[in-house]
């Protein structure tokens, strides 16, 4: 079951747990007797002292969870959001992401593995204590309401959950608890503030990096500059003598200053004489990934779909349209630079840490400190970013390895320079795609033949022992159009450095080769984007909504004088959704440049939990896909990122932000994700619009690369 | 010993002279509310007010700081009183949050010197503190707000 020890302790009685006096549990001032917490489930702890506390199994990184997830517990549990106290759960199995396989926030899945077990978790709980009220009473539990935590008779007697808690505690788990149906929800789709933002607007929210333990010593670490590379010899003779240094450690990730302060631990890790081997990447540049790419591309890839024949119905086809498109290496950036704050104890260890992965930094560090992950115990933060990049553990070995080596906790944090020439980057991508009409004009056949390196095959190799990665061929595979041919597959080309999931992961990739080349068929076919996509999606009324309403919100094809439209559509994670952009191009003295003025998106994400929160990761998402559209890519000269901090790797700011509208559909499919699509569409929507104005065609990012004067 | 006035208290640190005000607020005095984002004044995480005017505190060596007064996010108000905080709840602008301090520190100094800011005047005194979020139109409507709410117009 668990491996945590905080778990281990725990009863298990008909599938209910008890757990009376957990550590870490203090008797609240107002209780008289032992406060004693009970534990219908994995994720709450009702406590005598009417205490709720949900235990958030996914990682707050920006995208809602800390709200949206009690959300779903508070409608059914019968509860305000107010009463629930989120604390983020520790590893272990019961908490794994049915969705992904593992204890993982990602793949905007946190809403959708949550969706109907944090509901029955609520719903379970809630039975308990009703029927607990109800044995107390002698009524029929059924004919018991509740409300705001508080279970009222038929002859209007109260009791609290904190009253019951114990009695429902000794109570047979109910085999299977009718959910709510859509109909009667009270809070599930209706907008409620966010739990983090007080917190977030005073300074108190805890982040990785804000971790302080008593005695802890702060520590900089020195990174190979040659991705891939190590520690020859090193002199750290200077350092030592540093004021306030405490000890230098070689680590299996580099040279590791440890002083009472980050500022003096960073001064002396500046003033180490290290000789690096290089590795194997000694020689790597762009070109010659570039080379390596176009290379790999003359393979057969792993097929990803295959409708027909598309290879035979473009070689009889009356008109072939055929293009390549690149794309670069990217860096994730998040705010908070990488950190990990270890305490590693011969019997055991703590690690503190912003993490989107609590299982795999667990065994990380256990594996790290010689211990068994049992006694390794995970306290997840508040993230500083996440978009993938704390799916990676590469910042936790030389936390614990010096904690281990000193005997003591230690802080130890990334600079921003060592964060962006040390990342596991978004994959470049060299991509074929052809488009066959026949005679009569009629779209017959889509081939897409996609090289790359694969994430996944790194990441989770079993997966890719078997089947296409498919984190590779987001967008692709799913290509929604109705043309009777359709052909996907990927080609898996390693470039010798490691590459990693990165906000909508191969989406971002094949949305812009599928959407942009849309519109090169479009004109091909003599078309308007629109119509032609439209009259493709017939048979996709969900599609053809959020088309629609774009379409019609934005006034498409009549933008304001001098202004441009494009228009781009995806599904992703079970969210449909379409985009129109309105752009200029600069003739004052940025000649050239591109400045995006609006962004419309049209959404249907099923059933939204927290609508406002909807909304927030739409325009997250737009600004996020901006950023790499004007000017993300990573360079390396010699196996080394040339790009070290925001002035060489540009992002979006105030001055870049467009306005963006939001339209989503109101609707009780099943929720889709929401936290990344909307990144997809807007390099597509953006490069439709500047061939709508200039009659370029843009097939390969970023827009920087270009000039458009 | 250095001498500082940081929300309004009178403290004595021993650090390195040269040592960023952001590593003193951060690490010796526990206000972690001021974040480390770039070490470069490109990204804006690490704003305070030093004598009511936005500063990087990432680039600023305590010794330079003198008796100018220095507030952080966490002497801003008490109970998240600010007109900023305040619409910066009403609103819900933060995500990750990582970037907040830094621009309602930024924000709030542009409502001292400009009640009324226009699109202008707010992409001028935001322009250097980044979001990787992308709040930026919560950012604009909020600021907005809090002119109103600092106005009484409430």
């Amino acid at each position: 079951m668990s491996a945590n020890p905080i778990f281990s302790r725990r009863a298990f009685v008909g599938g209910l747990v008890i757990a009376i006096s957990l550590p870490g549990c203090k008797p609240s001032p107002k209780s008289s007797g032992e406060l004693k917490v009970i534990e219908p489930n994995a994720w709450l702890r009702i406590g005598t002292d009417n205490s709720i506390t949900f235990l958030c199994d996914k990682t707050e990184m920006g995208q809602g969870v800390y709200t949206a997830l009690p959300m779903l517990i508070a409608e059914e549990l019968g509860v305000s959001l107010e009463q629930i106290k989120v604390e983020f759960a520790p590893p272990g199995d019961q908490y794994i992401n049915n969705l992904i396989g593992g204890q993982i926030t990602g793949g905007s899945t946190s809403v959708r593995d949550g969706w109907e077990k944090l509901r029955k978790a609520g719903a379970t709980a809630r039975h308990l204590l009703v029927s607990a009220a109800a044995d107390e009473w002698g009524v029929d539990p059924r004919s018991c309401k509740v409300a705001n935590g508080v279970i009222l008779s038929p002859q209007f007697k109260k009791l609290t959950f904190g009253e019951v808690a114990e009695a429902a505690s000794k109570l047979p788990a109910p085999k299977d608890v009718p959910l709510k149906p859509a109909s009667q929800f009270t809070m599930i789709g209706k907008p409620q503030r966010r739990k983090d933002t007080p917190s977030k607007v005073d300074g108190t929210a805890v982040y990785g990096i804000d971790v302080k333990l008593p005695g802890m010593l702060y520590a900089a670490l020195a990174q190979s500059p040659t991705l891939g590379g190590s520690v020859k010899t090193f002199n750290d003779e200077k350092a030592r003598t540093m004021p306030g240094v405490v000890a230098v450690v070689l680590t299996s990730s580099g040279v590791a200053v440890a002083a009472d302060s980050w500022w003096r631990a960073k001064k002396a890790r500046d003033a180490l004489t290290i000789e690096w081997d290089a590795g194997p990447n000694a020689a790597l540049n762009d070109a010659k990934i570039t080379q390596m790419l176009r290379k790999g591309a003359a393979g057969e890839g792993r097929v990803a779909r295959n409708d027909g024949d598309a290879a035979a119905a473009i070689k009889g086809a009356a008109r072939v349209v055929r293009a390549d498109y690149e794309l670069p290496l990217l860096a994730h950036a998040t705010l908070e630079p990488q950190n990990c704050t270890a305490d590693v104890r011969a019997d055991g260890a703590d690690i503190y840490v912003p993490t989107q992965v609590q299982q795999i930094a667990q065994a990380t560090a256990a594996k790290a400190a010689g211990l068994d992950p049992k006694v390794v115990n995970v306290h997840t933060t508040f993230l500083g970013g996440g978009f993938g990049r704390r799916l990676e553990v590469d910042f936790i070995p030389a936390a614990v390895e010096v904690s281990k080596a000193l005997k003591k906790p230690v802080k130890l944090v990334w600079t921003r320079e060592d964060d962006m020439t040390h990342d596991a980057y978004r994959p470049p991508a060299f991509d074929q795609v052809t488009g066959a009409f026949d005679a009569k004009g009629k779209l017959i056949a889509w081939n897409l033949h996609l090289t790359g390196p694969s994430i996944t095959s790194r990441m989770f190799p079993s997966v890719t022992e078997k089947m296409v990665d498919p984190f590779a061929v987001e967008a692709a595979a799913n290509y929604p159009y109705d043309v009777p041919n359709v052909h996907v597959d990927f080609q898996q080309q390693e470039i010798g450095i490691n590459v990693g999931y990165w906000r909508s992961v191969s989406h971002a990739l094949n949305c812009f080769v599928a959407e942009s080349f849309m519109d090169e068929l479009a004109v091909a076919a003599k078309k308007n984007p629109y119509e032609f996509r439209k009259a493709l999606l017939e048979k996709q009324p969900r599609f053809l909504k959020v088309l629609d309403m774009v379409a019609k919100e934005a006034k498409f094809g009549y933008p304001q004088r001098g202004h441009f439209h494009g228009l781009a559509v995806m599904e992703g994670y079970g969210t449909y959704m379409a985009q129109v952009v309105e752009v200029s191009l600069d003739t004052g003295p940025n000649a050239g440049k591109i400045k995006v003025h609006r962004v419309w998106c049209a959404a249907d994400c099923g059933q939204q939990i927290n609508p406002d929160t909807v909304v927030a990761q739409i325009e997250s998402s737009i600004i996020f896909g901006l950023s790499a559209l004007l000017w993300g890519e990573i360079n390396l000269q010699n196996g080394r990122v040339q790009q070290t901090n925001f002035d060489s790797y540009r992002v979006a700011r105030m001055t870049d932000a467009p306005r963006i509208d939001c339209y989503v559909i109101d609707s009780t499919e099943s929720p889709g994700g929401i936290g990344e699509p909307a990144t997809a569409l807007v390099a597509p929507a953006v490069c439709n619009a500047i061939f709508s104005g200039t009659g370029r065609r843009l097939r390969s990012l970023p827009l920087s690369r270009h000039r458009l004067a | 010993m250095t001498k500082l006035n940081v929300n309004g208290n009178a403290v004595e640190v021993d650090v390195d002279p040269e040592t960023p005000l952001l590593w003193v607020l951060r690490d010796t005095m526990g206000l972690t509310g001021t974040k480390f984002g770039c070490g470069m004044a490109l990204c804006g995480a690490c704003t305070v007010h030093l004598d009511g005017q936005p500063v990087r505190s990432c680039q600023i060596p305590v010794s330079a700081i003198g008796d100018k007064p220095v507030t952080t996010i966490e002497g801003l108000s008490k109970d998240r009183s600010h007109p900023v905080q305040k619409a910066w709840i009403e609103h819900d602008v933060p995500q990750c949050g990582y970037c907040q301090s830094g621009q309602i520190m930024s924000a709030s100094a542009l409502l001292e010197a400009k009640p009324k800011p226009s699109d202008a005047d707010i992409d001028a005194a935001m322009a250097g503190n980044i979001c990787r979020c992308g709040t930026y139109q919560r950012i604009r409507a909020a600021i907005r707000r809090a002119a109103e709410i600092k106005s009484g117009r409430a």
